[in-house]
């Protein structure tokens, strides 16, 4: 145990090895954090929830900080509501019942290029007659573009972009380009912009909301994909999932590979001969292609696949090495010590001689994860990721089946491939230096 | 480690070698002898391979759907087909393709039937493809996979031998300068090895391909390709760059830093300050008394690298749209053709075992202890 420790102190020496843990650490945060933040099943929810759960985001949009990059300043998307006080609502009763909902929504637009789309989702209550709206879209100019007016439904949807009546009397130009252009000049105008939205409610307790959405061309803090969905839900719970596969992973398979070694080692004769025709054989098995069969036959659920991975991973190269340091091991006096005293074979092979490992089992423990956790996104790559979860590997397979590359897209496999790096490096830079304080051999090299 | 494994287990390894064998002979039975026991171990493997896949009777359904339709068309070109009822027809089809389930001994226990199936597949007899076809449009499995494989073999034959050559060379000078600046370099991007292949390619794509658009995003040639033979070179040549510089980096700093540390505990041997001693050149004193003892383990090194990349340019293929074996296995997965995953998944152990063999044979032939034949 003093040992042990004298020897993490050494490591912390490391450079290396302190970037390493301080990466470790903040991805562990990270990983409870997304854990804590949104819990499994909203996570679940949320990532297969299609449009209705994402219906306020634009596609395909970069991250806002992109801004921050570019002389260009491309709008970011936003959205306001009548009914949580982000439009400002204005409500005057009239004769026989009717009245009057002005609902405006005045925003200052610095953006050099035009929004994806603008929409407007109704809410309104009413028994038997429909409430009548008009909208307007005031410019910086002062010029008013009445957009659309017409009695509105119980719930409606109304996308600028497709408005026949806008659409006429704009002659064929693009809505979102017209809407904020100068009109002389065609160049885009700058400053403050206004919706406004006047009903008319003919019953008495009937009322209008609306919500305005706004699509621009990046959103939030990583961007959204081809469902529209947000990328910080997967780039948070990719986090844990990476973190759990690669450490079960590497722990099982280190494990169980030292305590078969070591069975193997003790016990010699027919064991050891069949675990080394067993490591024979499993070198010509092609690793990656059972695996893809496994998921393609049987289940993606992410546990079978760790367990596969697992079993296909106990008997590797690295079962020779620990059979090499056991053969050493074996012939110790304190062996002999143990063996004289009557202890039984269990007690040597999982008191004696595994403890003895420990220290040399650290650094393969930590220096294997990044295997696993790169393991786990290449079979979402192959797309054959866990069907449910929300993982990196599965962003940088739909950005790619959907060209994110071709199309320039590149925040969206960036974002996950940088996350992946990371977590690699880290593994593995603490890996290393871990090496080099229990392997004394390369410690003089 | 099949290769390792030979030397720490005496084996039936030539006894005390009379004066006159030589060297070619030994090297032979060795050689012959591993090929045996290869051969046992790849039968074992393409079996486990198989049973996996037929754990849930995928291979059973790929049987099945063979015979009907061999023998729905053989029985849909006879005459008698045209002169029968549709009911009589029907009834006459399912006692055809019964009569040849039974023959084939799809009614057979589970573990007979899989030793048919691994003799099959031993022969390459791989079945046909659900919804593949071949470039030439045949759907059987074998020349779909064969039609692949020379591409899959350009690819990783180029990168691999490259990293081998490259790697041994740094990691050979970087010895020599123990503790300089290139050598703490290299200590410093090892980790970056973590990160497979497909991982770079796709970095390299973004960089070389979309934002400097200097080299192809993927494929292996143009479309379509040029006429002229060596155009044609020149224009595979041009696609390979990316996917085989991915394939490179991604173990290049991990296998020069493990030589380097290799080279640099066999140069502290004491027959090596004796050569130094001696004022032997350094060339010669790297190439001789370095090297040397060290090249079967640096063989070992590379077949297990080899070993792990060989299924791992699935990926890689697939991001380069590489018109390889990867890549047909990824197209198999997306059409959910059974027989061509199972199919490519024999196909990858047989190269791994070729792999194996050619790893090995080198080794006879590099290690003094089976070249000159003692234990």
């Amino acid at each position: 145990m003093e040992t042990l420790r004298r020897s993490f102190r050494e490591v912390l020496r490391y450079p290396s090895a302190l970037v390493g843990l301080a990466i470790i650490v903040v991805l562990l945060a990270t990983a409870v954090y997304a854990v804590i933040k949104i819990p499994y099943r909203r996570a679940i929810a949320l990532w297969r929830g299609g449009e209705s759960a994402w219906y306020q985001n634009p596609k395909y949009a970069p991250p806002s900080w992109f801004n921050a990059f570019t002389p260009q300043k491309l709008p970011v998307s936003f959205k306001a509501g009548s009914s949580d006080g982000g439009m400002s609502k204005t409500v005057t009763p009239g004769a026989q019942g009717t009245g009057t909902v002005d609902i405006s929504y005045a925003f200052d637009y610095q953006y050099d290029g035009y929004p994806q789309e603008l929409l407007l989702y109704f809410t309104t209550t009413f028994v038997e007659k429909q409430p009548f709206v008009s909208i307007a879209w005031l410019t910086p100019d002062g010029r008013t573009i009445r957009v659309d007016d017409f009695g509105v439904a119980r719930k409606q949807t109304v996308r600028f972009a497709q408005i026949k009546r806008l659409l006429q009397r704009l002659k064929g130009d693009d809505p979102m380009q017209a809407l904020f252009q100068d009109p002389e000049t065609g160049t885009l105008l700058k400053g403050q912009y206004q919706l406004q939205i006047t009903g008319t409610t003919f019953e008495e307790g009937a009322d209008i909301d609306a919500e305005f959405v706004f699509h621009g061309q990046l959103y939030g803090l990583a961007g959204t994909d081809h469902q529209r969905r947000d990328l910080v839900l997967p780039l948070l719970w990719g986090a844990p999932v990476a973190l759990i596969f690669g450490l079960v992973a590497s722990l099982g398979t280190l494990v169980l590979t030292m305590i078969i070694a070591a069975v193997g080692t003790w016990y010699g004769g027919w064991v050891d001969e069949l675990i080394q025709r067993i490591t024979e054989i499993n070198l010509v098995l092609p690793f990656l292609s059972i695996l893809v069969m496994v998921g393609v036959f049987y289940s993606r659920s992410i546990w079978v696949i760790l367990g596969v991975t697992v079993l296909l991973s106990i008997f590797t190269g690295s079962i020779k090495s620990y059979r090499a340091i056991f053969l050493q091991v074996k012939e110790s006096a304190y062996i002999e010590a143990a063996r004289a005293y009557g202890a039984s074979n269990a007690r040597i092979v999982f008191r004696y001689l595994i403890p003895r490992m420990i220290p040399l089992l650290i650094p393969g423990l930590v220096s294997s994860v990044p295997a696993f956790v790169f393991l786990e996104a290449s079979l979402a790559v192959l797309g054959l990721g866990d069907p449910v979860l929300p993982t990196w590997g599965k962003i940088i397979n739909d950005a790619d089946t959907n060209g994110a590359l071709y199309k320039g897209y590149y925040y969206w496999i960036i974002e996950p491939a940088v996350l992946l790096m990371v977590t690699g490096f880290g593994f593995a830079m603490l890996g290393f230096a871990l090496d080099r304080v229990f392997n004394p051999r390369l410690r003089e090299a | 480690m099949a290769v390792a494994s030979e030397t720490t287990s005496p084996g039936p390894l030539p006894e005390r070698s009379s004066a006159g064998t030589s060297t070619l002979s030994r090297v032979t039975r060795y050689t012959a002898l591993r090929l045996v026991t290869l051969f046992g171990t790849v039968v074992i493997g393409i079996y486990l391979t198989i049973m996996i896949a037929n754990m849930g009777g995928y291979v059973d359904v790929i049987m099945r759907s063979e015979i009907r339709e061999r023998i729905t068309m053989e029985f849909a070109n006879s005459r008698a087909a045209q002169t029968m009822t549709p009911e009589a027809r029907a009834e006459f089809l399912a006692t055809q393709i019964a009569q040849e389930e039974q023959r084939v001994g799809l009614n057979t226990p589970v573990a007979v039937r899989n030793v048919r199936f691994l003799l099959n597949a031993l022969s390459l007899n791989l079945g046909r493809a659900i919804n593949m076809t071949s470039d030439s449009g045949s759907k059987l499995v074998r020349l779909i996979i064969l039609e692949r494989l020379p591409a899959t073999l350009l690819l990783m034959g180029t990168a691999e031998l490259s990293l081998f050559f490259i790697s041994v060379f740094v990691a050979l000078s970087l010895s020599r300068r123990y503790g300089s600046w290139w050598d703490k370099l290299v200590i410093t991007l090892s980790p970056s090895s973590a990160a497979p292949p497909w991982f770079y390619g796709i970095f390299f794509i973004l960089f070389f391909a979309a934002i400097l658009r200097i080299l192809p995003f993927g494929g292996m040639t143009d479309s379509p390709p040029p006429s002229n033979p060596v155009d044609y070179a020149l224009n595979v040549l041009k696609h390979m760059i990316l996917p085989a510089s991915a394939l490179i980096i991604s173990s290049l700093f991990l296998s020069i830093y493990n030589w380097r540390t290799f080279f640099l505990i066999y140069s502290s041997e004491d027959y090596v300050e004796m050569a130094k001693a001696k004022g032997l050149p350094a060339r010669d004193i790297e190439r001789r008394y370095i090297l040397r003892p060290t090249l079967p383990t640096i063989i070992t090194n590379f077949a297990l690298l080899l070993i792990s990349t060989v299924s791992g340019a699935i990926i890689t293929e697939t991001v380069f749209l590489w018109p390889g074996l990867g890549r047909t296995l990824y197209r198999a997965i997306g059409l959910y053709d059974t027989p061509v995953i199972v199919g490519t998944t024999i196909i990858y152990a047989y190269l791994l075992a070729i792999t194996v063999f050619l790893l090995d044979f080198m080794y006879a032939l590099v290690d003094p202890r089976v070249k000159i034949g003692g234990n």
